[in-house]
């Protein structure tokens, strides 16, 4: 089976050689190599259309745990996931986890991924304490804020292109139990959203928003929780059932959409006010479907995520999507507070985020995609490479204005067919 | 039990059984060839709840074998995931080749086997769970040195086990189908292939209940109780 990303949109056609041991050297290939932890990025980051993927899903082994100054360090192709059921009966979380539980430390790393919890812990890449990297002339590189410091800004954020991570070292957060005091607000525009933000995240660790952008406004339902003082365990759950087969692609239309939307915000109101989560379905509530990415049939689907300053742009963005007759489910919407992210190319930065899913029906979705994109470079924001499938290189640029002094750290045996389309000429 | 010899732990599907039992807290001595990977295979045992004792030994050489098993004593689980693929080509051209592979899958666990069923049937219980193959079910033209080995080690577990069933000393035989691991990483994936997670979880419970013989996933004792009755003069016509 051919590996893919998550989105399925672009497909690349590359070679894949398992890294077995993190004490074996880089294999010898022809063409250029990337990591592949989980394929968890949306679009064209994690893949080496022509190349090699390095695939680290057997590179998990844990390494050492040390409890008294809550360090964990282990394999680079280590999942989260696993990763939060080993932590959870020591005591321990990790202190910033993304949207879904099945991805690669490796992963989380190159691509310095976000939380709800931004506007407090910062970036997973600050909460690294070092990390092994294994370049292709042999060499083997300890980076850490302190040692080989503009290797690791490099590698925090740097989209594997800087070598094989080999191990990491984290810094733990100790937790009580695994439970989130949660609570689900309703709200009906996107003023109320920036007003339950501004309190929310003054009194809350955890803040997210599903919003849904329809003709007369918006509507949304607001997420905020905080890690509980209840103790207890919770029996690790088998693999979730997997969505069985890939649905035709007119599946995800307007009207099945609409018709999740109305049932999502529907469940969201009788649910709405404080409940006690468990941690998964409060942080990861799409990983109770295995691979639901087969809903979007083959073509797949690209998902866009930006981040800008201004209010208003998001507003004009959530129009334009809605505007475009494209439904869109599952918009999530977030800010970023003002925590420094440590890498070059990091995505994270003051401002809003949004990120809309889009059904790929070709020219038409690029067409949105690109207008989309305009908005963004107009309000001075940036797009979030793991998510991303279509972005210019102009925009890239424009975004990541620390592009130049990244590019002297890239491994020249490295690359992928997400750098190779935003460093086009 | 929680005392756990590990014969090739540095085997794919080693390193998962072992997982399981490195959460019950589980004490594993745990034997491989290569020395870092082995201590990169202990270091995961350990932090994840084990007790880890290491040896590192080529088990090729019977000589060590006796010396090894005193080291491990007492036996309780005796583990054995060793094996080797090796070229089927080379094996078509070169007697040693072949002899290589019998000594490695068959006559190398023979050895480690017979010693380690004389400790338990003096102590009167423990298991001896081993690594077979689907393979050694049927001679195949692609694999026929890996089936004749794979034969030998099911025909003599199938013995060991009755020979010392007598003693309360339990021996299962573990048949893996087609296994994603670092010995098949060169042959192109498809459906029938699963995961040494998979197998794992199906070996552990295999030492859990009662289980005899094993085949991973449960599917293939179908499969090859049909390969088994297709007649020779039309296996020939088929390319298996």
């Amino acid at each position: 089976m051919p590996l893919e990303s998550w989105g399925r949109y672009p497909k690349a056609n590359q070679a894949a050689v398992p890294v077995h041991w993190r004490s074996d050297p880089l294999p010898r290939v022809h063409g250029s190599l990337l990591p592949f932890g989980q394929g968890r990025s949306y679009g064209d980051c994690c893949l080496n259309d022509g190349g090699t993927l390095l695939t680290t899903g057997r590179l998990d082994r844990l390494i050492e745990l040390d409890a008294d100054r809550g360090l964990l360090r282990c394999e680079a192709g280590a999942r989260l996931g696993e990763i939060l059921a080993f932590l959870l009966p020591r005591g321990f979380f990790l202190p910033v986890v993304p949207g879904t539980q099945i991805v690669s430390v490796g992963g989380a790393v190159a691509n310095d991924i976000h939380g709800k919890n931004h506007f407090r812990a910062g970036t997973f890449g600050r909460h690294v304490a070092r990390l092994e990297l294994l370049r292709s002339t042999g060499e083997r590189a300890i980076c850490s804020p302190e040692e080989n410091a503009d290797l690791f800004a490099a590698t925090v954020g740097g989209l594997g292109l800087t070598g094989l991570i080999t191990w990491a070292e984290l810094r733990l957060r100790p937790v009580q139990g695994p439970f989130i005091d949660g609570e689900t607000v309703p709200f009906r525009s996107l003023e109320e959203f920036f007003a339950l933000d501004a309190d929310s995240s003054q009194r809350f660790e955890y803040t997210v928003a599903w919003v849904d952008p329809r003709p007369r406004g918006l509507r949304g339902l607001y997420f905020r929780g905080d890690h509980s003082s209840r103790a207890g365990k919770i029996e690790a759950r088998a693999t979730p059932t997997s969505f069985p087969i890939d649905l035709p692609g007119f599946a995800v239309s307007g009207p099945t959409v609409a018709a999740f939307d109305v049932l999502y915000y529907a469940r969201g109101r009788v649910r709405a006010g404080k409940r006690l989560w468990r941690y998964a379905p409060f942080f990861f509530p799409l990983d109770g479907v295995g691979r639901w990415n087969r809903v979007y049939g083959k073509r797949g689907f690209l998902q866009f995520q930006c981040v800008v300053r201004d209010e208003a742009a998001v507003g004009d963005l959530l129009d334009r999507a809605f505007a475009s007759g494209l439904r869109t489910s599952l918009g999530v919407l977030k800010t970023f507070g003002d925590v420094p992210s440590p890498g070059m190319l990091s995505f994270p930065r003051p401002g809003a985020t949004l990120s809309l899913d889009f059904p790929n029906r070709g020219a038409e979705t690029f067409a949105l995609v690109e207008a989309l994109e305009a908005i963004v470079r107009e309000a001075g924001g940036a797009i979030y490479p793991a998510k991303d499938a279509r972005m210019s290189p102009a925009t890239f640029a424009a975004g990541y204005p620390r592009l130049a002094g990244f590019e002297r750290f890239v491994d020249p045996a490295f690359s992928s067919s997400l750098w190779r389309r935003v460093r086009a000429a | 039990m929680n005392r756990v010899l590990v014969l090739g732990a540095t085997s794919a599907i080693a390193q998962q059984v072992a997982r399981v039992y490195a959460e019950r807290g589980a004490a594993l001595f745990l034997v491989a060839r290569n020395e870092q990977r082995l201590s990169a295979v202990a270091d995961d045992l350990r932090v994840r709840g084990a007790q880890v004792e290491t040896a590192v030994a080529d088990l090729d050489d019977a000589a060590g074998h006796e010396e090894l098993l005193a080291r491990a004593a007492p036996l309780q689980i005796v583990f054995l995931a060793y094996g080797a693929l090796g070229d089927a080509r080379r094996t078509e051209q070169s007697t040693e080749a072949a002899e290589a592979i019998l000594r490695t899958n068959l006559s190398s666990p023979l050895s480690l086997l017979t010693r380690a069923a004389g400790r338990l049937e003096a102590q009167g219980n423990g298991c001896i769970v081993a690594l077979s193959s689907v393979a050694g079910d049927r001679g195949r033209a692609s694999n026929a040195v890996y089936g004749a080995a794979k034969a030998g080690l099911s025909a003599f577990l199938s013995g060991l086990r009755n020979r010392l069933s007598r003693s309360g000393v339990r021996v299962i035989t573990v048949k893996p189908g087609l296994v994603d691991t670092p010995m098949t990483v060169h042959l192109p994936k498809n459906r029938l292939y699963s995961s040494p997670e998979r197998v794992a979880r199906d070996v552990v419970r295999g030492i859990d209940g009662t289980a005899e013989v094993i085949y991973t996933p449960w599917w293939w004792r179908w499969v090859m109780l049909v390969v088994l009755v297709i007649p020779e003069r039309v296996l020939k016509g088929l390319s298996l």
